[in-house]
């Protein structure tokens, strides 16, 4: 069930009513049903998967939980009779403890992950080992369907467990509730991977009707449909025809290059508006996932303000222990003493950081195009950060980092880099990829972005009207907001003028959505990952 | 307390670190400088800061960061 499907509206439709009607101690049980609907119209099987998840990881952080109040109640009780020592190796032999549940569960659930996920990247990988080397049998692929949104519930539910383990979060003792936090159903199509600590406060809370808050939520999914259906849908056929449509260099692969880049952005922030909004208009918090991106000045700042829930994940869960584990420190103060101050000091943050891209590239997708998408990221980030000190006296000396047009220079610089860096992505072949970037660099056909060239690509005149309408209205809108939301301005105008406003963006989703004869919703793009 | 601050000073030498309190907050530590900090600290003082230790509240001003180092020299 997409969020642009009929099936979708029609669910919300009952729902909403519902979820006012009902006394509101019953609101979370209800939201624990409709996500368990919503997964399982998905796919019956896989409401096995993300059970699975969310009772080994409730049971684990449950009994993690019980030997935490079990040893703060043991040294109270006794602490007159234990020393310092006595203490430590208390502590020490229940955190022992603590550790063998939060590995269990740790490793079945990335286990699950990992099989459902990559045994056919494996398996094409050692297929290609075996030709290599001459051999002749090939392993047969398996058919296994990858759950809707595994990676983003697992990773949420293995956040709440490690939060347990570290004492951030207190462990939920009711398994509903905390199955209804793994599989709330806004979030598992596409995250964002929310807190337990963030997300659970709303969530289990009871919430009276409140007019404003469900217009205000309808406001956000409407905004949110407009980025989906007027933007990201209707670029989909040029994106298509320029990345899977044959010889399409230079040029063409510079516009394939932007026109993917801003798609995404449309698909990817379109979806978390409507999973925002629907969750706000059940009076339920989710937290932001984007801060305008594309504003950003370097690519250490987009990744602060792209998909935010990822990357505090990767720098709270695997950043922060690898960097800072007693292997790592040894191994910085080893080349200190070796290899000389700054280097040593910078060892654990090249190679944390190194770990950080490749699961983040390999959590993207089994295939080596995201592994080469994480890599360049990290490359891009390390080279800026090693030369953040001669930026520094470039604008110390020529006084440019307040001026406008340096600022804007910036930001040109950051999506033109992330745009090219995305090319791993749209392309999903390494060697192509390259081509196609250097392409951009030797074809002479650059004519074709003015001669009306690009009209044969799937989009009409009309429909390259309609998106210009739509960026423009996007990036006014992402200006306003830099001020302050959008939404609340509009509430402060007249009702004539703000009914106006919202109706007219519904006639701008209902008329200028891609949508055509034999309309198919099409997928997220973020729902694979 | 002398030592803490020239391990942070070099990392940021315009912050006043012996009264700010939004390093975090305030987004002039970012995830790059905390390890580093760490490191020295644990080169420093011999007292390892582990990842649950990484919070806002225990890295947002030198004082807190003193007084968890402290705290975890008094837990060894």
């Amino acid at each position: 069930m997409l969020f642009t499907s009929y099936a979708f509206l029609g669910f919300l439709c009952v729902l909403f009513p519902l979820y006012y009607l009902i006394p509101t101690r019953h609101q979370w049980k209800l939201l624990l049903l409709a996500s368990c609907l919503f997964y399982f119209a998905a796919g019956p099987t896989y409401l096995l998967y993300i059970l699975t998840t969310a009772l080994t990881v409730y049971y684990a952080a449950r009994r993690i939980g019980a030997l935490g109040a079990e040893q703060s109640a043991y040294l109270k009780e006794h602490k007159a009779e234990l020393d310092r020592e006595g203490r430590k190796a208390y502590k020490d032999s229940v955190k022992k403890r603590q550790r063998r549940w939060l590995l269990f569960a740790l490793l079945l659930n990335l286990g699950i992950l990992a099989v459902v996920k990559y045994t056919n990247f494996a398996i094409r990988n050692l297929n290609g080992l075996l030709s290599l080397f001459g051999s002749g049998r090939q392993l047969s692929f398996w058919n296994i369907a990858l759950p809707m949104g595994i990676s983003f519930y697992t990773f949420q539910a293995l956040s709440y467990l490690i939060d347990v383990y570290r004492g951030v979060s207190p462990a939920q003792q009711n398994p509903f509730r905390f199955i209804l936090f793994v599989s709330f159903f806004p979030q598992l199509v596409q995250g964002p991977i929310s807190r337990y600590k963030d997300l659970s406060p709303s969530l289990f809370a009871e919430h009276p009707f409140d007019a404003h808050t469900l217009c205000r939520g309808l406001q956000r999914v409407l905004w949110g449909f407009f980025k989906k259906l007027v933007i990201a849908d209707r670029m989909l056929s040029a994106v298509n025809t320029l990345i899977r449509g044959g010889d399409y260099t230079g040029a063409y692969a510079f516009a394939g290059m932007l026109f993917y880049a801003l798609e995404l952005y449309a698909d990817f922030t379109g979806g978390i508006d409507i999973t925002i909004g629907v969750a706000e208009a059940l009076g339920v918090t989710v937290q932001e996932n984007f801060i305008r991106p594309y504003f950003s000045k370097s690519i250490k700042e987009y990744w602060r303000r792209w998909h935010i829930s990822m990357g505090t994940w990767f720098t709270d869960y695997i950043f922060y222990p690898i960097s800072v584990c007693r292997p790592m420190l040894r191994l910085s103060r080893f080349g200190r003493a070796h290899l000389g101050e700054q280097l040593g000091k910078r060892l654990p943050i090249w190679l944390s950081s190194f770990a950080v891209w490749l699961a983040t590239g390999i959590w993207h997708g089994a295939s080596w195009n995201f592994v080469a998408w994480g890599l360049g990221n990290w490359l891009v980030i390390m080279i800026s950060q090693e030369l953040e000190p001669l930026y520094e006296r470039f604008h110390r000396r020529f006084s440019v980092a307040e001026k406008g047009w340096f600022r804007l220079f910036q930001v040109v610089r950051t999506v033109l880099l992330m745009s090219a860096l995305r090319m791993f992505d749209c392309y999903r072949d390494v060697p192509l990829t390259f081509r196609m970037f250097f392409s951009m660099f030797t074809a002479r056909n650059w004519a074709v972005l003015f001669d009306g060239s690009l009209l044969t690509l799937g989009l009409t005149g009309l429909d390259f009207a309609i998106l210009a309408g739509g960026l423009v209205l996007l990036l006014t809108v992402s200006l306003r907001q830099r001020r302050g939301s959008v939404r609340d301005a509009v509430a402060a105008r007249p009702y004539p003028l703000r009914f106006c406003l919202w109706f007219g963006l519904f006639l701008v989703v209902l008329f200028m959505g891609a949508y055509g004869i034999g309309y198919d919703e099409s997928q997220f793009i973020y729902n694979q990952f | 307390m002398e030592d803490l601050l020239n391990i942070l000073r070099p990392l940021h030498p315009h912050v006043d670190f012996e009264n700010c309190d939004t390093l975090i907050t305030g987004r002039i530590l970012d995830s790059f400088d905390i390890v580093s900090i760490i490191s020295e600290v644990e080169a420093e003082f011999g007292v390892v800061i582990g990842a649950e230790n990484i919070t806002p509240d225990n890295f947002n001003s030198a004082k807190a960061l003193y007084a968890l180092i402290c705290r975890l020299e008094d837990e060894d």
